[in-house]
């Protein structure tokens, strides 16, 4: 990866040149990175106690006996806590998006009480003086389990008669929820179109379960002060999560403060209502006293929500020259044994995405949430999209073999064209701008694609044990979550607009509460800019404040890519109304008419007169004094603005994979990566490059790494780092980054998203590069992540590559209890 | 992630440390580099009773040369080994394969000699040290005594160090001759553990390969040597094609382990190869 001192548009020294667009280095990282800051899990207050979680070892069981009199006993435990004795208070953990109005939701404990439904689910809560003390204490706690048949698959999980996850319900099913473009008049009736094309292509994708792994564990403290409380999290939904808990718990909402200080990480996973917040919230409450829970790693994986777990059926339908006349989704997903905060509504989100960029007139969509015996998923970054962006780029790569095409003419004849935007997909959406072609006639060229084809040629003529293929994806997403009616009519729980306060203070340095809270994007240094040209105020004269509910009164938070696009613009907004209040009081003090007032480099000038002048910094000093200002206004030029947008935002762009597949051992090697993405208008592009860079990490870490296994019992069995494997930089290729600019008309900065693009995006065109490689050689899918055992066997046994084995099953008995079952060293 | 509690001793000689170990109860274990005893430890897999620190145990650490071997002190680290002129002269096998162990963090603490008497499958010395007929001189109350690395490897993370016992040192003959060596390293990310290794150790003469030592991790519970591929080896013509052969019966006899990253098929397939390229290489062709 280049050097960011290699990079052109590293900080100008020109201070008149526009804030927007200059490569800052973030203003935030010499603290995140040296952590000299507050993580959650730094905070010690007086007489604060620490919590650790006694949880299910079984995936479902009835709960015949709970006995923690040891507990109780030992050194440095104040108290235990079990279902029964929280079950009247602890209500139920909520779910924000109930998709369909019959969907089914069985209620989320936050502590199971007489039935646990997931391995790492919580049954007692111990509270002690010390972390360790508590800690020792949890393998006191004697826990009697009745076993319950475990579900596990889903298409197990959905048949007549299959065993439940929840008894007392029909069914594994929480809901159906269907998206027909026929019915909705969008499109044209699905069935016709299939029944009259001349070619249908039908396949079944997995999309593995992922866990987010955040690189900061999740930590809460809570401190009641009286009837208040203020709860600590490293979340990203501090705002969210104060309504949450408020309607949770009952502590009133003006009761409950809740601040997510610096948090490090988060990727969707903190984008949650979490068992723990509230159990902190309960127990404080009882005891009057501070409390402290952090999570280890190994709780983290086990129980954080995870994220994908679909299986998805495509079939696509064209005509004999490649015209797209159809295409159907049905998806079952898997829900875990519960629903959490927007579990159901994930597939949901990816329903409108599955056309991608391409002009398909009919298109059904159906899913089943699926309820199993294993943690919850959630968000993870991309959320739906991913999904959807993996089946129809890699479909369109199964047509074009089956009608024996390129599958970049494939992709051109179908695609939307440069001069059809805005255009109107069959899912409904109104794609905002962009060109396809553009990027990927700069994609081709960044990779040196005729090159590469004509080396992968050479390899093939001479049987090269070492294969290579280049895989593409045309993308598109839908960014920028926001319009709060869209939102209501998908049934989401909340609104999608975002909030922004703007505190002139009486030297002229600038005070910028934001609503969208951050997680490591790096939003003080991008606000920063954008008020920085909005006022014409220094850089450095900008703090951005966030992250607590008593600072920042209203917002929405981070997630889905929308926190420039929706929270940046409220920034810009509230500016316009600052400089339209200091405009009022530039005019009184220059004895000018407001309408002869010019604004331009954070100062008012009445026009024709240069050089005469007052600055907005020092407006905001008189204002402050407040001795000389026009009737009938108020004294202050501070203001605040909410911003929601008509529309999503649609970034999209062209990315390209070159891959090594080594025939002999399976092992895949990424050869070259390019991608040219067109996320809107760029306010930095240092911190687009780095969204782009960690976007590709994980998506690439989908299609070749990462992986949640359980075991048949429910075990999960990637319960490590040692087994769940997040690639590391010296696993990545150089990534070769290019961009196009087509500004998003739907908010001011003109900006789309840039979060989840990389994550998006890399997936399918990591996976249609290593079948580009064998397929000559009898492939034609190998389930992710491509792992080099399952491309061997898709090499020389046919089929997809099969399940990966769970158990070490050495030749010689083992002692579990000094062999964890990891697969590579057993530490 | 907190371990169990424990006593700790922290002795300064290999004597002192023998003394803790027999006075330590119960279930005692030594801390190396601590980067396997700890996360077992703070997984609650392990909780000892008495830990006993071999990190102020100065003798226990260095490479000195000793004729006709050199001797590799048991907490020599890692990158004490990368950056070692002894090693890199007369057993530059042990600096590759070191150098493919984890990651810098994990190699400034974890050691040579904790590597070997934590004895993982999957770990990578073990079949260095067999390819290279390396001797373990294990120190107990009663003296010392040295054993071959054919006897050293007992079972899944078991070695002929018994309890109450050290490993103080490994010697590894100097090789004389035209000798050419290579770790064949298979894993899936390049800070991971060997899913399956080859170690080639091989003296050619006249065209032809006089003598071939083939060291497998992660074959079974123990590392191997693969005998088969060696006495195809010995007195074969130096070419492609002869060790291509050959190394078609690495994996005979082997019971290789089934888990996340391959199943055994797999390993036995991936062993063939790997020793193909590893001779290949070792033999400079
Ligand atoms: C993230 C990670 C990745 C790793 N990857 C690899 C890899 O790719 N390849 C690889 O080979 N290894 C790998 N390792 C393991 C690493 O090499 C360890 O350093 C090694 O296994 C143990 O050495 P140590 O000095 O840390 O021993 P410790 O953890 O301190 O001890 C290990 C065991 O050996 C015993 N012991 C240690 N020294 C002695 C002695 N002198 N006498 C008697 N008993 C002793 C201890 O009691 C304990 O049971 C990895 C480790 C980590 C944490």
């Amino acid at each position: 990866m280049t050097a960011v001192e290699d990079r052109p548009g590293v900080p100008s020294d020109d201070a008149a040149a526009p804030e927007i667009g200059r490569a800052r280095r973030r203003k935030e990282d010499a603290r995140l990175i040296t952590g000299m800051t507050t993580w959650t899990d730094n905070m010690v207050l007086p007489g604060m106690l620490h919590l650790a979680v006694v949880r299910s070892p079984v995936a479902h069981a009835r709960i015949t006996n709970v006995d923690v009199s040891a507990v109780r006993e030992a050194p440095g435990v104040i108290a235990v806590y079990t279902g029964q004795d929280l079950a009247e208070e602890q209500g139920s953990l909520p779910c924000a998006w109930p998709v369909t109005p019959d969907m089914v939701n069985p209620g989320h404990p936050s502590i199971a009480v007489d039935q646990v439904n997931h391995v790492g689910e919580a049954v007692a809560v111990i509270v002690a003086r010390s972390k360790a003390a508590a800690q020792d204490a949890v393998e006191l706690a004697d826990i009697d389990y009745e076993p319950l048949p475990v579900v596990l698959d889903m298409e197990e999980a959905v048949q007549d008669g299959a065993d439940l996850v929840h008894d007392h319900l029909e069914s594994n099913t929480s809901y159906h929820f269907v998206f027909d473009a026929g019915e909705m008049g969008t499109g044209s009736d699905t069935d016709q179109a299939f029944a009259d094309a001349d070619v249908v292509v039908s396949r079944r994708f997995v999309q593995q379960r992922l866990i987010p792994a955040f690189m900061e564990p999740r930590s809460v403290v809570v401190q009641p002060q009286g009837d208040n409380y203020t709860m600590w999290s490293a979340t990203q939904i501090p705002h969210i999560l104060r309504v949450m808990a408020a309607m949770v718990t009952g502590i009133p909402e003006h009761k409950l403060r809740v601040v997510a200080p610096d948090v490090g990480g988060g990727f969707g996973g903190k984008l949650q209502v979490n068992p723990e917040e509230i159990l902190c919230l309960l127990i404080a409450r009882r005891l009057g006293k501070p409390v402290k829970w952090t999570e280890t790693r190994s709780e983290s994986l086990m129980t954080a929500h995870h994220g994908r777990d679909q299986i998805q059926y495509v079939d696509v339908a064209a005509d004999r020259e490649g015209n797209v006349k159809g295409l159907r989704v049905r998806l079952l997903a898997d829900m875990g044994a519960y629903l959490r905060l927007i579990t159901p509504g994930v597939p949901a989100l990816g329903a409108f995405m599955y056309p991608g960029i391409y002009k398909f007139p009919a298109y059904r969509f159906e899913c089943d949430g699926v309820f199993t015996n294993k943690v919850p998923t959630d968000a993870y970054r991309g959320a739906g999209r991913p999904e959807a962006t993996f089946a129809v780029e890699r479909i369109m790569d199964e047509l074009a073999v089956e009608l024996g095409m390129d599958p970049l003419e494939l992709r051109r004849k179908n695609w939307i064209n440069a001069e059809e935007f805005p255009f109107t997909t069959v899912a409904g959406l109104a794609y905002d701008s962009g060109d396809y072609e553009t990027a990927t006639q700069e994609a081709l060229q960044l990779l040196g694609y005729d090159e590469l084809r004509a080396e992968q040629q050479r390899r093939r003529e001479s049987g090269d044990p070492v294969q290579l293929g280049i895989g593409f994806s045309t993308f598109t997403e839908m960014c920028g979550l926001a319009p709060s009616r869209v939102l209501g009519s998908l049934s989401f729980g909340a609104g999608g607009w975002e909030h922004a306060a703007i505190r002139m203070l009486p030297t002229g340095k600038v005070e910028v509460v934001t609503g969208s809270t951050p997680h490591g994007q790096g939003h003080e240094t991008a606000w920063s800019q954008l008020v920085a040209d909005s006022l014409g105020v220094p850089f450095e004269d900008v703090e951005v404040l966030h992250g607590d509910t008593a600072i920042s009164s209203r917002g929405l938070d981070t997630y889905g890519s929308r926190s420039l696009v929706v929270g940046g613009s409220a920034v810009v907004k509230a500016a316009d109304k600052v400089i339209a209040k200091a405009r009022k009081i530039a005019a009184h003090l220059l004895e000018a008419s407001e309408d002869d007032l010019e604004f331009a480099g954070g100062k008012f000038s009445v026009r024709g007169t240069p050089g005469t002048g007052l600055g907005i910094q020092e407006i905001a000093l008189a204002i402050f004094a407040a001795h000389d200002y026009p009737e009938g206004i108020e004294p202050s030029i501070d203001a605040e603005a909410t911003f929601d947008p008509e529309n999503f935002s649609f970034p999209h762009g062209t990315h390209l994979c070159a891959m090594e597949v080594d025939t002999e051992t399976g092992f895949v090697k990424i050869r070259k990566y390019a991608c040219v993405d067109d996320v809107g208008t760029i306010v930095n592009p240092l911190i687009v490059e780095g969204q782009v860079h960690g976007g590709l990490a994980q998506g690439i870490a989908q299609a070749l790494y990462e992986e949640a296994v359980y075991d048949d019992d429910g075990n999960l069995t990637t319960g490590t780092f040692v087994d769940y494997l997040v690639p590391a930089a010296s696993d990545l290729p150089h990534f070769d980054t290019g961009n196009t600019v087509h500004a998003a008309p739907g908010n001011p900065i003109g900006a789309k998203g840039v979060g989840e693009a990389g994550c998006i995006a890399s997936t399918p065109a990591v996976v249609n590069a290593a079948l580009d490689a064998v397929r000559h050689l009898g492939v034609t899918d190998i389930r992710m992540p491509l792992t080099p055992e399952r491309v061997w066997r898709a090499l020389h046994d046919g089929g997809d590559g099969g399940e990966r084995a769970t158990a070490r099953t050495n030749a010689q008995a083992v002692d579990s209890t000094d062999a964890p079952s990891t697969s590579g060293g057993a530490l | 992630m907190i371990p169990a509690p424990f006593q700790y001793v922290r002795p300064t000689t290999v004597e002192e440390a023998l003394q803790a170990i027999a006075d330590g109860g119960e279930d005692v274990k030594v801390l190396a580099g601590g980067q396997s005893l700890i996360p077992v430890m703070r997984l609650r897999l392990a909780a000892p009773e008495t830990v006993v620190d071999l990190g102020r145990v100065a003798g226990l650490r260095g490479v000195r040369d000793d004729g006709d071997a050199i001797v590799i002190g048991a907490m020599t680290t890692h990158s004490d080994v990368l950056s070692d002129p002894l090693i890199a002269e007369h057993a530059p096998l042990v600096a590759e394969a070191t150098a493919t162990v984890a990651d810098r963090q994990v190699r400034h603490r974890g050691t040579f000699g904790g590597a070997l008497v934590h004895a993982d499958p999957a770990g990578d010395l073990p079949a260095v040290a067999l390819a290279l007929d390396a001797e373990f001189v294990i120190a107990g109350q009663s003296g010392r005594r040295t054993v071959p690395a054919a006897e050293f490897f007992v079972d899944y993370l078991t070695t002929a160090v018994e309890e109450g016992e050290l490993l103080v040192e490994v010697r590894v003959p100097k090789l004389t001759g035209s000798w050419g060596m290579r770790y064949e390293k298979f894993n899936r990310v390049a800070q991971a553990w060997s899913i399956v290794a080859v170690a080639a150790v091989v003296r050619r003469e006249n065209g032809r390969i006089a003598e071939a030592r083939v060291g497998l991790t992660n074959m079974g519970p123990t590392p191997l040597r693969a005998r088969q591929v060696e006495e195809a080896l010995a007195g074969a013509e130096a070419t492609p094609e002869a060790v291509a052969a050959a190394a078609q019966r690495a994996a005979e006899g082997t019971e290789p382990s089934s888990d996340l990253n391959a199943q055994a098929d797999y390993r036995q397939h991936l062993a063939t190869v790997l020793t193909r390229r590893a001779v290949t290489a070792a033999a400079g062709l």
